[in-house]
């Protein structure tokens, strides 16, 4: 902590010795050292600051206003004379007898449920695939290209990819299925209906396990290698190495890990989106989507911004739950 | 990446035993499967004609014709989005990086009131959901537009702007560990010898870093390269990107999957490609940076 007082002291006394180049620097001599030095992280992180401020927290700010105010298309260029509405916005969206309540409360239960599979499928690939390749062997660089192709395959080309495979008539799934193992009486929709559900989750999965696998991968690298020879000599098998050694090391990398992939998951726009169009079937119906088809497709505003309020305090809530949880964990265990 | 050298040091001294050995192959063999598989399909999907396609799906295709990669630029003005995409996404990696390694290195190398509060605001903004933020982005950019004249709406510069805040949390929280991991020996030394701030951090940070920054940059390209929300609603005719220009093939009363593929697999390449040579950049950022 020492480093970061000293900069200053060091600095007044080369530009004393220095004469010349000392002088040029202190083009501001009115502003005294202490002050500048003082400024300048500011003034480093004034970009960043500003450009979240204009595109993150000031909208925030502006939705979590909007979600008080009867705001349909009447208002849309005159949003600053939109009727005041104080809670009947949240009052609307958490009615579940009505039907928009209930169509949102449904949303949720399949967002939920989509979200712990998908979460839970991406960890467990992500890790599988991290732990076999963690020694060295032929075809290990290959395998990792081939791994995190699909995270570097642009969103909607994959998923675009994916609505083909999926289509009834003409599509890979079906044919597999019903033309070639015959496990169909006849072909499935996949894109409308209930299978919608299963294939949003295989897209998910399928796009979200390499960054898993890439985070694991990382993690590993951290752990030292010694525990592994010390293991090997006290004699435990590779299996108890991983259960022992590599799981146990993985922790922290967990605890981020599985709260990005959540946060992210949950989040999803994109690919209900690219597979499914701007109306997703109801058992696929991901808040996102929902979300956006309240706001646009309807054109109520107010509304739709009160269910994403409502939406992120949910994700700040069980943000902070699982941060509490987990780190009152790691303390006990004393793995730090 | 001192790490990088010892990976290729067998772990133990014994051959793992048989059971790991062909649980690891039935692992592997099933992973690349999954992951290979809309890949197969799409490569092939573009070399077949269109009668393939529209009907009964065909593992290997009955003629083998690069029609379609010429088709696809006819069908729709996918030159003028790729473009529009690249612009959009190289401006916004650009400022992305450069904003990221400035506000990481305040953090890393400075001491000073609000830095937790930075950090975790800005890390923070990742857990928003996109759609809270985009109605009123929407209107802060259309009434800036009334107001000065700057357009932002509709523009690819709105998009840039936008574009570039996504990347922006996940970059500097990376580069602030990976900065960390740069002693600050190296940085007081070259103070010590008459550079300022900027001069240490461009002189001796910024080189230091490099792999952290091609994994940062990655990353950001392929944020912009890949977002769908943003650019479908703050795009218009002229300015609209690939991630809304590619659903015009299927929109239309014949859906030419043969040429959707042949797109897909184009506006791909250079991200694919490029991500898979920088792969190992973003490995080490990650494991010096991130996930420490």
């Amino acid at each position: 902590m020492t480093s970061t007082v000293t900069p200053p002291v060091r600095k007044s006394g080369s530009g004393a010795d220095q004469g010349d180049g000392g002088a040029r620097r202190r083009r501001l001599p009115r502003i005294p050292d202490r002050i500048r030095q003082g400024g300048l992280p500011y003034l480093l992180l004034l970009p960043a600051v500003l450009l979240e401020l204009l595109v993150h927290i000031v909208p925030m700010v502006i939705g979590i206003v909007m979600s008080f105010r009867e705001l349909t298309q009447l208002y849309i260029n005159n949003w600053g004379n939109a009727p005041w509405r104080a809670f009947d916005n949240y009052k609307i969206a958490v009615d579940f007898d009505a039907p928009l309540g209930e169509a949102l409360l449904h949303s949720f239960y399949v967002t939920c449920l989509f979200t712990v599979i998908t979460v839970g499928l991406s960890w467990l690939f992500g890790m599988a695939a991290a732990v076999m390749l963690q020694e060295n062997f032929r075809g290990r660089g290959l395998l990792r290209a081939v791994f995190l192709t699909p995270y570097a395959l642009p969103v909607y080309a994959a998923v675009i990819t994916w609505a083909f495979m999926f289509q009834r008539d003409n599509g890979m799934i079906n044919h597999v299925l019903h033309d070639q193992l015959g496990l169909t009486d006849e072909p499935s929709f996949w894109l409308i209906g209930d299978n919608s559900f299963i294939a949003l989750v295989v897209v998910a999965v399928w796009k979200s396990w390499p960054f898993a696998f890439l985070m694991l991968m990382a993690g590993l690298q951290n752990i030292p290698r010694e525990l592994y020879e010390a293991a090997s000599i006290d004699g435990a098998g590779i299996w108890q190495q991983i259960r022992k050694i590599t799981l146990p090391s993985l922790r922290p990398v967990n605890q981020v890990l599985v709260l990005v992939l959540f946060l992210w998951t949950f989040n999803d726009f994109n690919t209900p989106y690219v597979l499914f169009g701007e109306s997703a079937p109801e058992a696929a119906d991901l808040i996102s989507i929902h979300i956006y088809q309240s706001s646009f497709v309807t054109w109520n505003f107010g509304t739709g911004s009160a269910m994403s309020v409502l939406l992120l305090l949910f994700l700040l809530l069980v943000t902070a739950v699982y941060l509490v949880a987990t780190s009152r964990g790691r303390k006990g265990s004393g793995a730090e | 990446m001192p790490n990088k050298a010892l990976a290729g040091k067998a772990r133990s001294p014994l051959a793992p035993p048989a059971s790991f050995r062909w649980t690891r192959r039935i692992i592997l063999a099933f992973l690349t499967t999954f992951a290979l598989l809309p890949v197969y399909v799409m490569v092939s999907s573009s070399l077949k004609p269109l009668e393939d396609v529209t009907d009964t799906f065909q593992w290997i295709p009955s003629e083998i014709t690069i029609r379609p990669y010429f088709d696809i630029w006819d069908t729709v003005p996918l030159a003028h989005y790729f473009m529009n995409s690249l612009l959009v996404a190289g401006a916004a990696t650009v400022l992305s990086v450069t904003i990221a390694v400035f506000s990481a290195y305040a953090v890393s190398r400075y001491r000073f009131r609000g830095k937790r509060v930075f950090t975790v605001t800005v890390l923070s903004t990742q857990m928003f959901p996109g759609i809270l933020f985009l109605l009123p982005l929407f209107l802060i950019f259309v009434n800036i537009g009334n107001s000065t004249g700057v357009a932002l709406y509709g523009s690819r510069g709105g998009l840039i702007l936008t574009y570039l805040t996504f990347s922006l949390p996940f970059s500097i929280w990376m580069l602030i560990g990976y900065f960390d991991s740069i002693p600050r020996d190296l940085d007081e030394a070259a103070k010590v010898d008459g550079c300022g701030p900027f001069g240490a951090l461009f002189r001796v940070v910024v080189p230091a870093a490099i792999p952290g920054i091609v994994a940062v940059a990655v990353y950001a390209f392929m944020t912009a390269w890949g977002e769908v929300l943003f650019a479908s609603v703050m795009t218009n005719d002229e300015t609209r990107t690939l991630a809304v220009g590619l659903q015009g093939y299927a929109t239309q009363n014949d859906v030419y999957w043969n040429q959707i593929m042949a797109a897909s697999l184009v506006v791909s390449v250079p991200v694919v490609v490029g991500f898979l040579l920088l792969q190992r950049y973003l490995v080490a950022g990650l494991t010096a940076g991130a996930v420490k």
